[in-house]
């Protein structure tokens, strides 16, 4: 069996998505900064997704920038707002200590050349912001105050109505990380009092290479890739066509669905997580639980063994997943997010992080609980850290 | 993670030899601790007269390429004398693998320190004089 459980780094590009992109690669290859009317179906291509991508949102399409990622987006969103809070006297930028890396290695190389100071919040052992925490952050050098909206790593959904009014009060552009959020919750920029918030389509059953920055009407970062005078001359490049025509697509038809995915999604994800409860002892779930989880995080710490181990045991029985293990990246350091949530570093270790969603069914929720019982057992068995773990809870 | 690991540690991986304990062991060391997420314990069962490492079990928290590492170095010393498995550097045990991705050395480093604290052991318990322990900078 084929057990796709890693939805969070990314999805299949859906039929109907690949179906609407085909006909801006070789048919309606025009420039849309062409001024010949061969090139206008380019041009109509891309404000129709536009306008997709702005309704899903509750947002204006023209407030609407479409990116080469949601990296981008992160990059464009804080560098642009620092750039130019600097002739106002402003120089902090507030965000969080879970942060992707988009956002914490963008925050370190301003930190590092541009002379801003960074304030990293911290989260509480479920992995939530305080919104008394950045309210005490906020100084009147406070540029930006930069939130994610739910954490890729343990699902956590952030108080972004919240940190947004609180913005709003002090007159500080709020940006969101809404990389993981927009492909499962229903978003409203304007209930929800955000001045920018980063996309990406891939997450949603769209293609790769492509991303937006909603920008609410006045919120003018300085431009971030210079060069011709596309997206209004906020972002230059020729635009991807064919990568913007699916991300629209993609949004469209992830809101069209998003209320019932949402349902099955959060009942196969409770299901995992009480069957491993039940199957594996002392397993820890890292995050928090119902509403203020993603539907489809699943996020566990099994004490005595190391995630990437745990890894390539699924991979052989068939199933991807992902781990916050030091193995699984290049220094020896655990995944930063656990350790913000106060996880000891034996337990970050031993992460392991099933993302589902529309790849997966109810027989491989059950495949996953019969083959993940066995495979801890057997490494914990050789595990020194486990036999200490076991003498000392006696 | 993108790792490609070669053929030998995979089958080191997936079917480790001598994993386990030696009740009474005549020598046990241990390398590595939990933050860095590598910790290696070797057992080692010594012929008193021959000095031959007669049988050898370990026990390891770590990735892949720790588990892997741990198994080759068991296989390689057992049924030598404790100064020829003293001799066993980490990158005999990384060759014997067919190799190991470069941010990957130092599992082959824990699994000489495991046996050199684990021969140490020994020596010490039979009043050989202890010796002194080389530290890698990896």
């Amino acid at each position: 069996m084929f057990v796709y459980m890693d939805h969070t780094a990314t999805t299949p590009t859906s039929p109907e998505v690949l179906k609407a992109m085909m006909p801006y690669f070789s048919e309606n290859f025009g420039n849309p900064s062409s001024v010949y009317s061969f090139s206008k179906a380019s041009r109509a291509a891309i404000e129709k997704a536009r306008g997709q991508v702005a309704h899903a949102l509750n947002a204006d399409p023209s407030e609407i920038f479409f990116t080469g990622s949601g990296t981008e987006a992160d990059n464009w969103a804080l560098n642009g707002t620092l750039e130019k809070a600097k002739r106002l006297g402003k120089n902090h930028l507030i965000t969080t200590q879970i942060e992707h890396h988009a956002i914490l290695h963008t925050a370190e190389f301003l930190k590092n050349f541009e002379g801003v100071e960074v304030t990293y919040l911290p989260v509480d052992s479920e992995g939530f912001v305080k919104v008394q925490d950045v309210r005490d952050a906020i100084t009147d050098k406070t540029a930006l105050v930069s939130v994610m909206f739910a954490n890729n790593e343990v699902g956590t959904i952030e108080p972004i109505t919240e940190i947004g009014a609180l913005c709003r009060e002090k007159k500080i552009p709020f940006h969101t990380d809404a990389v993981q959020a927009a492909a499962h919750l229903n978003i409203d920029v304007k209930a929800m009092n955000i001045d920018m918030l980063s996309m990406s389509a891939h997450k949603m059953y769209g293609p790769k290479g492509v991303g937006a920055l909603y920008l609410r009407r006045g919120m003018r970062p300085e431009n971030f890739i210079h060069g011709g005078a596309q997206e209004k001359g906020r972002r230059a490049s020729t635009e991807n066509i064919a990568g913007i025509v699916g991300f629209g697509e993609a949004m469209e038809i992830l809101k069209g669905r998003l209320d019932e995915d949402k349902a099955i999604n959060s009942a196969r994800r409770d299901k995992l997580i009480a069957g491993i409860l039940e199957r594996i002892p002392h397993a820890k779930l890292n995050g928090a639980t119902g509403d203020k989880r993603l539907p489809n995080n699943i996020n566990f710490s099994f004490i005595g063994v190391e995630g990437e181990t745990l890894l390539l045991d699924l991979d052989a029985k068939g199933i991807s997943a992902s781990t916050g293990s030091a193995c699984s990246s290049e220094s020896l350091d655990p995944s930063h997010v656990l350790l913000a949530l106060g996880l000891k570093h034996e337990m970050a270790h031993g992460s392991l992080r099933f993302t589902i969603g529309r790849l997966t069914t109810d027989e491989q929720i059950d495949y996953v609980l019969e083959v993940l019982p066995e495979i801890v057992a057997r490494r914990r068995e050789m595990s020194p850290l486990w036999e200490d773990y076991l003498k000392s809870v006696g | 993670m993108a790792l490609d690991y070669s053929k030998k540690v995979m089958d080191h991986f997936i079917n480790p030899r001598n994993v386990g304990e030696i009740d009474n062991a005549d020598g046990v060391g241990e390398a590595g601790n939990p933050k860095c997420g590598d910790i290696m314990k070797i057992y080692l069962k010594v012929n008193p007269d021959t000095k031959i490492i007669e049988d050898v079990k370990f026990k390891t928290f770590g990735c892949a390429s720790a588990i892997a590492s741990s198994s080759m170095a068991t296989e390689l010393i057992k049924g030598r004398t404790i100064e020829e498995a003293w001799d066993l550097t980490n990158s005999a045990v990384a060759e014997a693998l067919d190799g190991l991705p470069p941010i990957k050395m130092h599992c082959s480093v824990l699994a000489e320190e495991a046996i050199h604290t684990a021969i140490n052991d020994y020596r010490a318990k039979h009043g050989m004089g202890v010796i002194p322990m080389e530290h890698h900078e990896d």
